[in-house]
Order: structure tokens, then C-alpha cells, then sequence
């Protein structure tokens, strides 16, 4: 019996559209998006060329060396108007981490303080913290600012009616004066017993931890630490007779002198970024607590801890694990946020650098790059971190 | 003998077992700390509260016209809001510099997507159309009553066309024909004479320059109407809310045409910018958005490295550097010749910066989704678009929900950036407003003014999204 059944060792090929293979199609559509992106990035390099050298202007970070010729009301190092652009964007980008560092550390503050406020058994503060996060995250950064900034500050007395604090601290329409520490003789050596008694805090806690590790019993490390560090640079500062004055901000003419002024527009800037700021990150600690399981909880409770062991040992390092991913990015958004100050006048990167530099010298393309440049490593080094972070103390196995 | 046992009547919990008291110890005085916390909670609502109350309702000077009715209060002894700023100026801030006569036509533009997209949303919960067609036959009665015969029977073609297109089927008059190229071929030539007839239509009606779109939107709907297998009203509702309504508003906003004095966009002000852009942000951020994300997840690695790194190159830079770029260095790359409106500058800048985030958000949806949802999709044969249109992205969208309502609210709340670059949002009206001679010095009622306008709109949108959150609530476990 002859059967015609199909040969299977000859190769039998369906014939298939080649535009039907979905390789072909991929490097179809891939061809056409590089075709697309270079021929777009090649019609905007040309006429950026054009338009820039119709408009007499020479590419390229030359204009870097120039002098810059406007003065910022807020510098961190030495600058005046005979400086160089390139000291105006160190100026520019040490004043947005100034805001950005001040803003961190006081949204953190209170940003955990109403996340943990909003879980309370205390009915009129937690609806309290959640009253203001509801009202304070539904409006907009921008009009917060411009609130603080116009509408409390701007109408604040002159310098010579200024409000006062025990003559001590000032706070008028030209910001908060208040006094500044002048270091004396001898005062050197209060940071140098710091340096020690950190030092031997550090060691307390490692060699407290040992001992419990291989014992079991406990000391007040921390307490004890902290101690010392306030402890002993007080004893410092009793033995060298406190070598430090305090140079008090006086009325002299129109204006306050002596003293530090904390410019408006920091105040204001930093007011908004922190009330702001703080409500997200109270939303993080409150999800990252109520994120810890039940039993967790309860676990800890039938092993007889107190509530405070309870949240130091158990809740809190969980917790931690869930709110750093996002508290880290929110910090990343508050640094991106500060660039707001433009509106303000204070004199961050974008408004020393991509605002007065830009419109003086021209070079658009370069500035705003360069500005860009700025954040873009800023969120780097952070997204960098927060991977090191992830990977070190991720849940594994589950 | 028996004994009868009477129990003692029982006695009342002690005072602080029961009623308020006991509710105000358990939950604000139980413990010393509590205690203490509620005394500082009551010390910061009495510093608050009231004076806040004083000056917004009960000291504030709500009647009259002019400056002069703040003042006269301010020297009665009482130091209130002057609400009389906002009163003049209300239209100023509602409108920014639109042309007093031509507002009608921001009215309508805004009546009608009202009309458009609230049985959308509704629909989103539950879908009556008894209710709904007695919504849109009101809609269409109050736009002719208010706006005149034109504008109402554009509205009746825009909102009653979904109920009868579903049940034009051009699809089966072209399937008969069994030659591929003759069917192609049929459709082009339909396509063609359609669209010519449009474009002649509107030439003659006195459309002029609009003729070419219109034409052009017209065969979009053809094509449409062509290739789908019975689309749903509420799918047609979509569709022509992305492509009849932007053109519509976009003539009616702009004029020139259909005998409409032009207002050009630097005259576009207040909350209705706020909500021009806000709204072409959201229409089109999620829309690339969603591309995006996709791209990321593509296997193809060109697209893939392209879609990666405008991702992370936008989500590292501030919105008010790319709002510096686009009015900087959008017109540098353009011939001198082309202009690049500013307002479009702006909403190129917003779509693309909220696409990046709105993507990244998607992109968590997509690996959310379970693997086998994607290996039964390709079992059956089904081509990419088709497996992701109809089975991963509206599982991934549900699950995103969250995400994406906040992307909206930060995009709604960040279209005051637009200010920088010079546009007159409501915060750019409010500051041209103060700089006002005769209303300086009322900067608080101004803020707290906008504030209002922005936390009603934040709240509620927030509010929507959580219902919806509920609503399309799925367990994957």
C-alpha cells in the first residue's frame, strides 16, 4: 500500500509575505524611527545654526570666561559683578541646594510628624493632620509660594518697624535678621571635642552591640551617646569660657546691619517647599506604617515589648523599607520644585543661570543645557542611590 | 418553697463610662500624652480658625462696587477680606483678556464638552440611557435657548450622533466585494468623493480656511465608520470627543472663521487657560503616555533606547526648565518663517513632560499584569495592537488608577507654571490684577481666591478617581 503521505525530512517552507514576518516589521518600524528622530534632530540643528548666526551669537561655553556684570542678592561663595558666568552658575546651583537641603530636613521633620500624627488614637489631631494634608496638597506649590511671599512677607513693616523677638531677631519686608555667631579665640576646640564624641559614640554602640550580642545584656547606647555629644562640647565651651559672641543685627539708616539676613524669597520658598512637601511625605510614613502586618504587631506585644520597643524593634525598620523608595523620590521632586523660585526672584539656577544669564548673554542652547545638566545628575546620583538601596534591603525570596 | 430570685436592678455605667464623656476619654484624653496633644490640637484651631473666619466671612466687605466699599469697612474698625476685588474682577479672572462681547464663545466651547464628556464619566459607574438621553436632549435645549440655532444644531449632531452610528455598518458594503484590490480601491475612491464633498460643502456654507480640516476630520470618521465592527456609543462618545470636539473648540476659541472675530491666544486668559491647558495636557499626555510605555516594553531595542531615554531625560529636569525650553529653544529650531504660538509652545512643553511620568506609571500596570494574560492573547493568534488595545492595557489602566489620578492632579495643579513663561493663567491674572492702581494692597484675597478655585477642582478630581479606584477594584490574588 502506497500512501502519499508528505516527505517530513524535506523542508517545507509556507511561503510568507516578508511584511507579514514580525522581524522584518520590526526593523521596518525601527528604520523608519531612526529615519524620523535624525532627520528632525538634523532640521533643528540646521536652523538653530541659522537662526543663531543671523542672531550674531557664537556658540560653545566660551561665554563662561566672560564677565557676568549683575549682582545676586544671595551668594554662598565670594561673587560680585566683576565675576564670570561660570561663578554665577556655581552661585546658581549652591543656592538651589541650599533651599533644597533646608527644605529636606524641615518637610522630613514634619512630614513624619503628621504621618504619624494621622495614625493616633487622638480623634481631633489626627483629623487635624488629616484637614491640612487635604487642604495643603490640593493646591498648587506655585500659588503657596506666591502667597507667602506676597501676600504674608512682602507686606510685612519696614526695617524700622520691624517685628521683633527680645530685640534679639528681627523679621521685616526685608527678611528675618537674625544674630550671628562670631568665634573667638579659643573656640576651636569645641569642634574638635565634637569630632571625639562622636567618635566615641560610635564605639560605645559597636561595643554595646557586641556585648548584648554575646550576653544579652543591654546598655543605653544611644542615650548615653547623646549625652556626650551634647555633654561634651559644653564642658568645652564652660572651660574656654565661652569664647563665642553673638553679633546682634541692629537698625543703622533704613536697614538692619550685622547679624545674618535670611532673604524674603528663601523664607518664603523654603516656608512653601516644607508645608508642601510635608504633606506627601506624611502620606508615605502613613501608608508605610499601616503597610506592616497586623500580626507584626501583635507578635511584638505578646513577646511582652512596650510600645516603644514595639515601634523602634519592629514597625519602624519595616516601615522604613516601604516608605524610603518614595520618600527619596519625593525628595528628588522637592530639588526639581525649588527651580519654582524663579517666580520669587530667588536666585536658584534657573533664575540666575537659565533667567538673568540666558537673557545677558544669549546662549540659549548652551544655558538651558547646562541647567538641565544640573538636575539631570542631581537625579542620578539619586536614582543611584535609591538602586543601592533597593538591592540591599528588598524583600528577597517572597 | 421556693425562693424567688430578684435581681438588683442594675446600676448605671459611672460617668465616664457612657455617652460623650466617654467617647471624648477614649479618644482625646486617654492617656497623659493624648491629653496633651489635644490641648495643643484645640490652642493651634483656636489661633486659626477664628480670626481666619473673621476675616474671610464675618469682617469681609462683600457688598458693592469700587474700592471705596473696602475702605469705608476698613474704617468702621473691622480689618476683612475686601471680596469687592474679586466681584469687579471676576470676569477678568474667569476669562483673563478675552474680549468682553466674544465670551459667549468660551461659554460654549465649555458647555458643550461638559455635555460631551459627562455622560462619560458617568458611564464609568453605570450607564442608563433613559437618563442619559434626557441629559443630552436638556444640553441640546439649553444650547439652542442661550447660543442661538447654529451652536444648538451642532451640539444635536454632537451629541446625539452616537446613538445612531453604531448602526451604520459601511463595513459589510465593502466586505462583498471579494477582490482585495478592487475593495481597496472602492474605499479610497469612497473616501476621496467624501472628502471632497466636505471640503466643497464648508467652502460654499463660508468656511474658507477651516475647509481643509473639516474635510479632513470628516474622512477621519469615514475611516472609522469604514473598518470598525460596531463600535458602542459610548466608544463613538470617545471618538468624537478626540477628534470633532479639539477642532470645534479650536475654531470657536480662535474665530476667525464662520464669521467670528479672530481673538488670538495671548488675549486667552484666567481659569479658562488654567483649563485649556490643563485639559489638552491630560487629553494628550496619557495618549503618548501610554506609547511610551509601551515602547519601553517593546522588544524592539531601538524603540526601546529612544522611549528609555526620553523618559528618564524628562523625568530628571524641573517642568520650568522644559517650559524654558519651549519658549527658548523651540522657535530656535524651527525656520525663522514658522510661527510657534506661545500657548502652544506651553502645551507642547506640559503633554510631553506629564507623558514621561503618566508612562512610567503605565509602565508599572503593564508588569503588573500576569504573564498568562499575554501567552493566551498570542495563543489565539492576535496581532500586537490588538492584544494590547483589548486585553493588557484595560487590565493594566484599571490597576493604575491611583497613579494616574495623581499624575492628573500634579499636571492640573502644575498648568500654573505657565505663568513663568509669561501666559495669563489664573496666576498670571491674579498678579495683572493686583498690579491694578485702584485694587493694590488686596494680595491675600487674591491668593486665598485662587486657592479656592484650585483645591475645588484638586478635591474633587481626587474624589472622582477614588469612586472610580472602587469601582474597578480587582484582586489578583
Amino acid at each position: 500500500m502506497e500512501s502519499k503521505a508528505p516527505d517530513l525530512n524535506e523542508e517545507q517552507k509556507p511561503k510568507i509575505n516578508p511584511l507579514n514576518d514580525e522581524r522584518v516589521r520590526a526593523w521596518i518600524v525601527q528604520a523608519i524611527v531612526v529615519f524620523l528622530l535624525v532627520a528632525g534632530a538634523a532640521y533643528a540643528i540646521y536652523n538653530t545654526a541659522y537662526n543663531l548666526q543671523k542672531a550674531g551669537i557664537t556658540t560653545g561655553l566660551g561665554f563662561l570666561d566672560e564677565t557676568a556684570g549683575f549682582d545676586i542678592s544671595l551668594t554662598l561663595v565670594d561673587y560680585s559683578r566683576e565675576s564670570t558666568y561660570a561663578q554665577a552658575f556655581l552661585v546658581g546651583i549652591l543656592n538651589t541646594l541650599l533651599v533644597s537641603i533646608l527644605g529636606i530636613f524641615c518637610s522630613t521633620i514634619l512630614g513624619f510628624f503628621l504621618g504619624i500624627i494621622r495614625l493616633s488614637s487622638n480623634w481631633l489631631v489626627s483629623r487635624m493632620a488629616a484637614a491640612y494634608t487635604e487642604i495643603i496638597r490640593n493646591i498648587p506649590l506655585l500659588l503657596q509660594i506666591l502667597f507667602w511671599y506676597l501676600a504674608i512677607l512682602s507686606p510685612l513693616p519696614g526695617p524700622r518697624e520691624a517685628l521683633s523677638f527680645k530685640n534679639v531677631i528681627f523679621l521685616c519686608n526685608r527678611g528675618l535678621q537674625i544674630p550671628k555667631p562670631l568665634w573667638e579665640e579659643g573656640f576651636a576646640a569645641v569642634p574638635i571635642v565634637l569630632t571625639i564624641a562622636v567618635v566615641m559614640s560610635v564605639f560605645l554602640i559597636l561595643w554595646s552591640r557586641a556585648r548584648q550580642r554575646q550576653t544579652g545584656r543591654q546598655f543605653p547606647a544611644y542615650l548615653t551617646s547623646l549625652g556626650l555629644m551634647i555633654g561634651l562640647p559644653f564642658l568645652a565651651l564652660l572651660i574656654t569660657d565661652f569664647p563665642v559672641s553673638w553679633e546682634v543685627p541692629a537698625l543703622s539708616g533704613f536697614n538692619f546691619k550685622g547679624g545674618i539676613t535670611v532673604l524674603p524669597e528663601l523664607l518664603a520658598l523654603w516656608l512653601a517647599l516644607t508645608l508642601y512637601t510635608a504633606t506627601f511625605i506624611g502620606e508615605y510614613v502613613r501608608s508605610g506604617i499601616m503597610a506592616v502586618d497586623k500580626g507584626q504587631r501583635e507578635a511584638a506585644l505578646a513577646l511582652g515589648q512596650t510600645h516603644w520597643m514595639m515601634y523602634r524593634l519592629v514597625i519602624i525598620p519595616q516601615a522604613m523599607r516601604v516608605v524610603t523608595p518614595p520618600l527619596i523620590s519625593q525628595y528628588l521632586t522637592l530639588v526639581k520644585n525649588s527651580s519654582l523660585a524663579v517666580v520669587i526672584g530667588y536666585p536658584d539656577l534657573v533664575h540666575v543661570f537659565a533667567g538673568t544669564a540666558l537673557n545677558q548673554s544669549g546662549q540659549a542652547v548652551e544655558i538651558i543645557s547646562m541647567t538641565m545638566a544640573v538636575y539631570l545628575t542631581i537625579s542620578l546620583l539619586i536614582s543611584l542611590f535609591m538602586n543601592w538601596y533597593n538591592r540591599k534591603y528588598a524583600l528577597r525570596g517572597t | 418553697m421556693s425562693v424567688k430570685w430578684k435581681p438588683k436592678p442594675s446600676q448605671p455605667a459611672p460617668v465616664l463610662e457612657r455617652g460623650v464623656l466617654r467617647w471624648v476619654r477614649n479618644n482625646l484624653f486617654s492617656s497623659l500624652f493624648n491629653a496633651l496633644l489635644t490641648v495643643l490640637g484645640l490652642t493651634i484651631i483656636v489661633l486659626v480658625v477664628p480670626p481666619f473666619v473673621r476675616w474671610a466671612f464675618v469682617d469681609a466687605a462683600w457688598l458693592g462696587q469700587s474700592r471705596s466699599a473696602c475702605e469705608q469697612m476698613e474704617q468702621a474698625g473691622s480689618a476683612g477680606a475686601c471680596w469687592v476685588f474679586i466681584k469687579v474682577r471676576f470676569g477678568l479672572f474667569l476669562y483673563g483678556f478675552y474680549p468682553e462681547p466674544e465670551r459667549w464663545r468660551v461659554n460654549l466651547a465649555f458647555i458643550v464638552l461638559a455635555l460631551g464628556i459627562f455622560p462619560l464619566l458617568i458611564a464609568a459607574f453605570y450607564r442608563h440611557e433613559k437618563i442619559e438621553a434626557a441629559f443630552c436632549g436638556a444640553g441640546i435645549l439649553v444650547v439652542f435657548l442661550i447660543f442661538g440655532v447654529v451652536p444648538g444644531i451642532f451640539s444635536l449632531f454632537y451629541l446625539l450622533s452616537p446613538y445612531a452610528l453604531p448602526h451604520v455598518s459601511l463595513r459589510k458594503l465593502f466586505v462583498s466585494f471579494d477582490q482585495l484590490v478592487l475593495r481597496w480601491l472602492i474605499r479610497g475612491g469612497v473616501l476621496a468623493i467624501w472628502f471632497l464633498l466636505l471640503y466643497f460643502a464648508v467652502n460654499v456654507l463660508g468656511g474658507g480656511s477651516t475647509a481643509a480640516s473639516i474635510a479632513l476630520l470628516g474622512t477621519l470618521l469615514g475611516v472609522i465608520l469604514i473598518f470598525s465592527k460596531g463600535l458602542s456609543v459610548i466608544a463613538w462618545r470617545w471618538i468624537l470627543l478626540f477628534t470633532v470636539y479639539p477642532v470645534f473648540a479650536y475654531y470657536v476659541l480662535l474665530g476667525a472663521v464662520f464669521g467670528l472675530p479672530e481673538v488670538q491666544t495671548h488675549y486667552w486668559g484666567g481659569l479658562f487657560l488654567t483649563l485649556v491647558v490643563a485639559g489638552s495636557g491630560m487629553a494628550t499626555a496619557l495618549p503618548i503616555g501610554i506609547l511610551l510605555a509601551l515602547g519601553r516594553r517593546s522588544d524592539m531595542l531601538i524603540i526601546k533606547t529612544v522611549c528609555v531615554t526620553f523618559i528618564e531625560f524628562v523625568r530628571g529636569v524641573p517642568l520650568v526648565s522644559v517650559l524654558f525650553m519651549a519658549s527658548v529653544m523651540f522657535p530656535l529650531f524651527l525656520p525663522e518663517e514658522v510661527y510657534f504660538d506661545k500657548l502652544l509652545r506651553a502645551l507642547v512643553g506640559v503633554s510631553l513632560f506629564y507623558a514621561a511620568y503618566m508612562a512610567e506609571v503605565i509602565r508599572g500596570g503593564l508588569q503588573a499584569i500576569p504573564k498568562g494574560q499575554y501567552e493566551a492573547a498570542k495563543a489565539l493568534g492576535w496581532p500586537y495592537w490588538k492584544m494590547m488595545g483589548l486585553i493588557i492595557l484595560p487590565q493594566a489602566l484599571r490597576v493604575v488608577i491611583p497613579g494616574l489620578a495623581n499624575n492628573f492632579l500634579s499636571l492640573l495643579k502644575d498648568t500654573t507654571l505657565v505663568a513663568v513663561i509669561g501666559l495669563m493663567d489664573v496666576l498670571g491674572i491674579v498678579k495683572a490684577a493686583m498690579a491694578d492702581a485702584e485694587w493694590i494692597g488686596f494680595t491675600a484675597e487674591a491668593y486665598v481666591f485662587a486657592a479656592a478655585l484650585f483645591w475645588v477642582f484638586c478635591f474633587g478630581i481626587s474624589r472622582y478617581f477614588m469612586r472610580l479606584e472602587k469601582r474597578y477594584h480587582v484582586s489578583y490574588r
